[in-house]
């Protein structure tokens, strides 16, 4: 898909401004904003302002008590990454921004020093100056030799994009607590550690000048304290002071409550959990470092006691611990996997994270069906209870009101953030909350899922408000202006801008003493109208939305105030193509491009294949065009073959180029437009670029396939049907090629793997047709190869056969239109992912088809007792034929794919069932190329 | 170059387009066996006896007890009046040995290890509530496995088949030989039962392969050497015989060749079966059907499979089974011709005979045996592939399908797939319905 703002950003003013004059005045918070620099003629895809790094990075720094913000290292720990980006000064912003509410050392009325067990805090600035924005995630570790004891450090997610650190800003923050928990965790550790060696030394240095002491007092005699004598005893007493203290530190360090590692997905911790938490309660006796509890925190037994010189203050000269002696070795080194996971999943682009998450979550909705077609294992990959957490402590009132929400937009479940509190949530205001929860519900075809984001923003910083968190927006100027957010939502089928999250934010702020902050340090953007902010620093990173209305696509920017609707549609439109991130953008688009909602009635064109020019635009309804005036604008500057696809694309080629290898070299088509603030490819499903790799050498092949082989048509029908397909050959590698590349046509029938074996030199049996769909088969000259063959025409009838070395297929006869839609061999799509994408996506609409005649009762069973059989066949052939507009073949497609469904949903689980095998009797025809 | 009629990938009237691979049996599969409505048992060359559900497929029990191979299996269920119905099988093994089995609990009821040879059939005569073993000789046992009586010794070679006929009669194949058991009630005890062999009838030439019993009055013998004799089955003489399933003056215009390729192997009556008119004989490769009242084949099928025809079963509905070594399972109409025998014969009913390539001398042929060939004809209206080997035996379950066990260690339950579908859909909503997931959720 084209993103829209791609097409916004060649808008050029005067058209705009025409069509503004055209359509009836807006109210300037909904008007789309333009792009801001197009008069000057600036490429819009170039940064505004110029990022110095290449790609999104994790830093980490660390407010040193001798030399100030320092960075300690990045991730990836690579000095091109960060390029000329300022390391140093960016470090000194982001620490000058810790909100901790972190305090050490004696407080007033209190003997002894107290360890504060902080909250982290969690703040998003940015610096347009360095066109950086940083999700910047602050945290104390303890360390004896430090000043307070504290260490502050800060890891920083610096994009050059705000709106992926904005919206991402739940997910950042629930995968940098966990990074932050294991820092503090081995930190705690080793903080005990630290203390049980000091209280050692301290414990000997008092032993040692306790005898000192005696000693003197025996030779002395005098009957009055010498000089000496007195030093030795304060030193005595300072030292026991000393112990003291540090026997109270040790016992606060060990009273750390665990409910937070409860919840935190540190599993290799856990046995260290229990010990710890068997601590807890044995800490009545704090004075004594028992042996047995030492031993939990110390792993060096021996350890041999130093006498302490009274005067072991801190020196500048000292050298300070590394974070890595803070935090134990292995700690450590588990933060920095965490660290590594995170930059992994959410490199690239923030629309292939956003779509992701999309389609991620409605997959996983779709229970009933999504075994058929999708990666059953990338599905399995996040448990999705994750997921619900962040409302576990909500009011349940709120929850409820969350999940009603899910059924509406699938959607909220992304937004509805993993966000997890440590601190249990107290339902503050829930008024509110309610109310904001309910208005998706009571206008949700205009619900947006910026709105939804900071909604569940918002519940966060109710959970938040007791864990001391200081959560502040800066620099919104209009945040005490606008409308209250109900009535701008009732009045208008435009979603409320942000503003108006944020401006709840702001005044919540002002009632509950806690805040988020929004912190932006860029001088210009408060020159800049709020309205344009939003958009212009990543035009080109926009997600692109379609309206279901028309079935057309319509580019509206991402977080643009005025244009948020679209975003529902695009949840529902979702929920019929998922769509793998990766590759919905590509110069091969425009026939991907197809217009979703009418494929059910559309008839095909000519040729089966869709080839729909990339339409920005189509009539909107009425109501709706008022609110979107730089669409008229699009429409009226952009016929569908004026765009140069080439420069249209350009940027997205070069970004997606190294992602497609040499595999895909013809694809390639360099721009100079190749500005994009993350050149990195974009994972398309989270961490599993194996899976990713595999499905575009599959979607390579199969393009290839269908190019090459013009009866692929009856080959995937044949796949698609249930009927076992065996590739031929002698040579191993190809007719594994072959394979892979029909295997992306193959209906899962469990949960389990695809029924696809890549390569048999066997004989065949009818087992084997039970289990497989798709088998790569050796053909032999010897004796046993004879009998492979004979065993093939034997069951020939439960077989479609491609030879590869003859290249001929015998099979039954296609005459659908589904197959054609799916495998045209001169299809415009070039890159594999992308074909998997477009493949993905006929095969999910075919899906809903078969979900659709599977659940629909009266098709399968009577609606009166007395009704005959033969209505309910006649009903069921007319549902198929009528209502989903299936034709010939294609039936028994969705017949198949609807047995498999009822075979999935009535299965026990834990029950494995029999495979069963259904053919037809049907005829095969030879064809040949 | 054969002579077996195909019928192509076009199968209108077969209604099994699914199957279900049953796989437990680690040898040959020989005996299928039906137990109520939806069970069935399967026994073969392992020893190892499994009970089936035959709408799923489950496997139900796996009943171990048998070191060697099965060689008969009957169903024995008792439904005295004062007990609820049990469901046994009875088993007899190369063991020497025959054990009881429950069905409902798959336990061993009883074992009788106690014979001299092997049993090699086994018959349930229900009336009486006895069974019957027959081996090296003839015992009667009832339920509780008390040996009530047996014959002498009769034959090294053992019996080989046993019907029941009227008057607490029983008919045993003992090698050529069919021998006339009368099973009579002693007076002295309400259980004892003396056993007598009445008649010894030797008209066969060669040693009984068949032995089935028609209706109260006629029961069948085949054997070997192609030789079908119908019995009285009261006073036990011979109604009518036909020997002739392979000679030429019945079929004059069969070619020399297969005359000459002829051997005994190919003429043995394997397998007979019947309903109320007909015999049907599965003879060699062919399936003969016997009028009982006309007394003559009515229609055959010379080869209606590439080798021995093993089973063969008439279905209601005029459809015939039949299975074979070939391993392919073919379904058959029982048609009556329509044209006049007068009128030229269309190809396509040469086609049908498997003399779709028409070549002149068989086009000849043809012509000659249309004046020949009986009102009736058997017309292939399926055939069913899975196996891999020899089809030792089915066992036809209506509407829930066919099972079918095989030298390749499997059984096959087809299935109407029609229905399978329609099944499903009313399991699925039926579960919705329990998982509540019907009703709409907002």
């Amino acid at each position: 898909m084209i993103s829209a703002p791609d097409v916004v950003a060649f808008t050029r003013e005067e058209e705009l401004e025409d069509d503004l004059y055209r359509e009836p005045p807006l109210p300037e918070e909904y008007s789309v904003p333009l792009f801001p620099f197009s008069g000057q003629g600036a490429n819009p895809w170039a940064k505004v302002a110029g990022s110095k790094f290449t790609r999104d990075f994790i830093l980490i720094s660390e407010f040193s008590e001798q030399v100030g913000p320092q960075p300690l290292l990045t991730i990836p720990d690579d000095a091109k990454v960060s390029g000329t980006f300022d390391l140093n000064y960016f470090s000194l912003r982001i620490m000058s921004v810790d909100y901790q509410a972190s305090f050490v050392g004696h407080p007033p009325g209190s003997a002894y020093p107290k360890l504060n067990f902080v909250e982290d805090s969690k703040v998003v600035l940015g610096d347009s100056k360095e066109g950086a924005f940083a999700y910047v995630h602050h945290l104390t570790l303890y360390d004896l030799e430090a000043r307070g004891f504290v260490r502050p450090f800060c890891m920083a997610y610096i994009s050059a994009d705000e709106h992926k650190i904005m919206q991402q800003f739940q997910e950042l923050s629930t995968e940098f607590s966990k990074a932050s928990e294991c820092l503090k965790t081995g930190n705690r550790k080793a903080f005990a550690n630290e203390l049980e060696k000091k209280l050692k030394d301290l414990d000997y240095t008092r032993t040692v000048l306790h005898n000192e002491t005696e000693q003197q007092k025996k030779a002395n005699d005098k009957g009055y304290y010498t000089t000496q004598a007195i030093e030795k005893a304060n030193e005595l007493a300072s030292v026991e002071k000393s112990i003291i203290e540090h026997q109270d530190l040790l016992r606060q360090i060990r009273s750390y409550p665990y409910r937070k590692l409860k919840d935190s997905e540190f599993h290799p911790y856990e046995p260290e959990c229990a010990l710890e938490r068997a601590d807890v309660g044995s800490d009545q006796d704090p004075t004594v470092s028992e042996p047995g509890e030492t031993h939990l925190y110390t792993h060096v037994p021996s350890y041999t006691p130093k006498l302490i010189k009274a005067k072991s203050a801190k020196c500048f000269d000292k050298k300070l611990k590394t974070l890595e002696e803070l935090c134990d070795v292995y700690f450590f080194t588990q933060t920095l996997d965490q660290l590594h996971h995170i930059e992994r999943t959410f490199r690239g682009d923030v629309c292939y994270l956003l779509t992701e998450q999309i389609s991620r979550a409605l997959l996983k909705q779709q229970t009933v069906t999504n075994f058929l077609f999708e990666d059953v294992s990338f599905l399995d990959e996040k448990p999705p209870e994750k997921q619900y957490r962040g409302c576990q402590g909500l009011d349940q009132g709120a929850v409820d009101e969350k999940c009603s929400e899910e059924s509406h937009a699938p959607k909220v479940i992304i937004s509805l953030g993993s966000y997890k509190s440590s601190v249990e949530c107290v339902p503050i205001k829930m008024e509110q909350e309610m109310e904001d929860s309910e208005e998706p519900k009571m206008s949700e075809s205009v619900m947006s899922e910026h709105q939804e984001n900071l909604d569940y923003l918002d519940a966060d910083i109710k959970g938040s408000i007791s864990s001391g968190e200081s959560i502040e927006v800066l620099g919104t100027e209009k945040s005490g202006s606008g409308l209250p957010k109900s009535e701008s939502q009732a009045s208008l089928p435009v979603m409320a801008s942000p503003q108006a999250g944020r401006s709840k934010v702001g005044s919540r702020r002002t009632v509950s003493e806690d805040s988020i902050e929004v912190l932006s340090t860029c001088p210009s953007e408060s020159l800049i109208p709020e309205d344009f902010k939003a958009s212009y620093p990543s035009a080109i990173n926009e997600e692109p939305y379609a309206d279901d209305d028309e079935g057309g696509l319509r580019f509206t920017p991402r977080l643009n105030p005025g244009v948020d609707d679209g975003q529902d549609d695009i949840s529902k439109q979702e929920s019929l193509v998922q769509v793998d991130a990766a590759c919905c953008i590509g110069k091969e688009s425009p026939s991907f491009l197809e217009p979703l909602a009418e494929l059910g009635q559309k008839p095909c064109e000519e040729d089966g294949v869709v080839r729909i020019p990339p339409q920005p635009y189509r009539p909107a309804e009425p109501g709706l065009r008022g609110g979107f005036p730089s669409h008229d604008g699009l429409s009226g500057g952009l016929l569908p073959y004026e765009l140069d696809s080439r420069y249209l694309t350009g940027s997205r080629e070069v970004s997606k180029s190294s992602l497609d290898e040499c595999s895909d070299s013809t694809s390639y088509i360099s721009s100079a437009a190749s500005t994009c603030s993350d050149r990195t490819p974009s994972p398309a499903h989270l961490g599993c670029a194996a899976g990713e790799k595999h499905r575009k050498r599959a979607g390579q092949n199969a393009l290839r396939f269908i190019r090459q082989y013009p009866f692929a048509h009856p080959a995937i029908y044949s796949l698609l049907s249930g009927r076992t397909l065996v590739v031929l050959g002698e040579d191993e590698t190809m007719v594994k090629k072959l394979v892979t590349a029909l295997s992306i046509f193959v209906p899962n029938c469990g949960v389990y793997a695809k029924p696809v074996k890549h390569w048999v030199t066997s004989a065949l049996h009818l087992v084997d047709f039970q289990k497989w769909k798709l088998i790569g088969l050796q053909r032999a000259a010897s004796p046993a190869g004879v009998n492979v063959l004979h065993a093939l025409s034997r069951y020939s009838r439960y077989l479609s056969i491609l030879d590869a070395d003859s290249k001929t297929l015998r099979c039954p006869l296609y005459k659908g239109s589904v197959v054609a839609r799916l495998a045209d061999h001169r299809t415009q799509i070039k890159r594999g992912s992308t074909y998997y994408m477009h493949v993905q996506s006929i095969l999910t609409q075919l899906c809903s088809k078969a979900f659709l005649f599977t659940f629909c009762h009266h098709l399968h069973l009577p609606i009166s007792e007395r009704e005959p059989e033969e209505s309910v066949v006649n009903r069921r052939m007319n549902f198929l034929k009528l209502q989903l507009g299936l034709a010939n073949e294609d039936i028994k497609i969705v017949q198949y794919l609807a047995e498999l469904l009822k075979l999935h949903y009535i299965q026990e689980p834990g029950q494995g069932g029999n495979p069963l095998l259904r053919f037809d009797y049907v005829p095969s025809f030879l064809y040949k190329i | 170059k054969s002579f077996v009629q195909t019928i192509g990938e076009e199968q209108i009237q077969n209604p099994y387009t699914e199957l279900l691979v049953l796989k437990g049996h680690q040898d040959i599969v020989r005996f299928l066996v039906q137990i109520d409505d939806c069970r069935f048992a399967s026994a073969g060359d392992d020893g190892i006896i499994f009970l089936w559900n035959a709408q799923t497929g489950e496997k139900l029990y796996e009943l171990h007890g048998h070191t060697h191979k099965i060689t008969a299996i009957a169903p024995f269920s008792s439904s005295d009046v004062t007990e609820e119905k049990t469901d046994l099988i009875i088993t007899a093994s190369a063991d020497r040995t025959v054990i009881i089995w429950d069905c409902a609990s798959g336990r061993q009821v009883q074992k009788v290890s106690c014979f001299h040879s092997t049993v090699k059939c086994l018959t349930v005569l229900q009336r009486l509530n006895v069974w019957l073993s027959g081996g090296s000789d003839l015992c009667v046992w009832n339920r509780n496995l008390d040996l009530l009586c047996k014959t002498s010794h009769l034959t090294d070679a053992g019996i080989s088949a046993l019907v029941e006929l009227p008057k607490n009669c029983v008919a045993a194949a003992v090698g050529k030989e069919l021998i006339i058991f009368r099973l009579s009630a002693t007076n002295n005890e309400s259980e004892g039962w003396n056993i007598v062999e009445v008649k010894r009838l030797v008209d066969h030439q060669d040693n009984i392969s068949s032995l089935v019993s028609v209706n109260d009055l006629t029961f069948v013998t085949g054997s070997h050497v192609g030789e079908l004799i119908v019995w009285d089955a009261l006073d036990w003489t011979k109604q009518a015989s036909e020997c002739n399933f392979w000679d030429s003056s019945v079929h004059p215009d069969v070619q020399p060749e297969i005359k000459l390729s002829q051997s005994p192997h190919e003429t043995s009556v394997q397998h007979l079966a019947s309903d109320k008119e007909c015999v049907f004989a599965a003879v060699g490769k062919g399936i003969y059907v016997y009028n009982l009242q006309m007394k003559r084949v009515i229609a055959c099928q010379r080869t209606a499979h590439d080798s021995s025809v093993l089973h063969i079963e008439k279905l209601s509905n005029r459809q015939l089974i039949s299975c074979s070594e070939d391993g392919s399972v073919r379904i058959w109409e029982l048609r009556e011709k329509q044209q006049l025998p007068a009128e030229p014969v269309p190809t396509g009913f040469f086609n049908m005979w498997g003399f779709g390539r028409a070549n002149k001398q068989a086009n000849q042929a043809a012509k000659k045996m249309q004046e020949n060939t009986p009102v009736y004809f058997l017309e292939l209206v399926g055939d069913l592939i899975g196996h891999s080997s020899a089809v030792q035996m089915f066992l036809y379950f209506g509407e829930l399908g066919l099972a079918t066990c095989s030298a390749d260690h499997l059984i096959i339950l087809w299935k109407d797939g029609e229905r399978e579908s329609s099944l499903r859909s009313l399991t699925l909503f039926k579960k919705l319905a329990q998982n509540g997931d019907l009703q709409l959720k907002l």
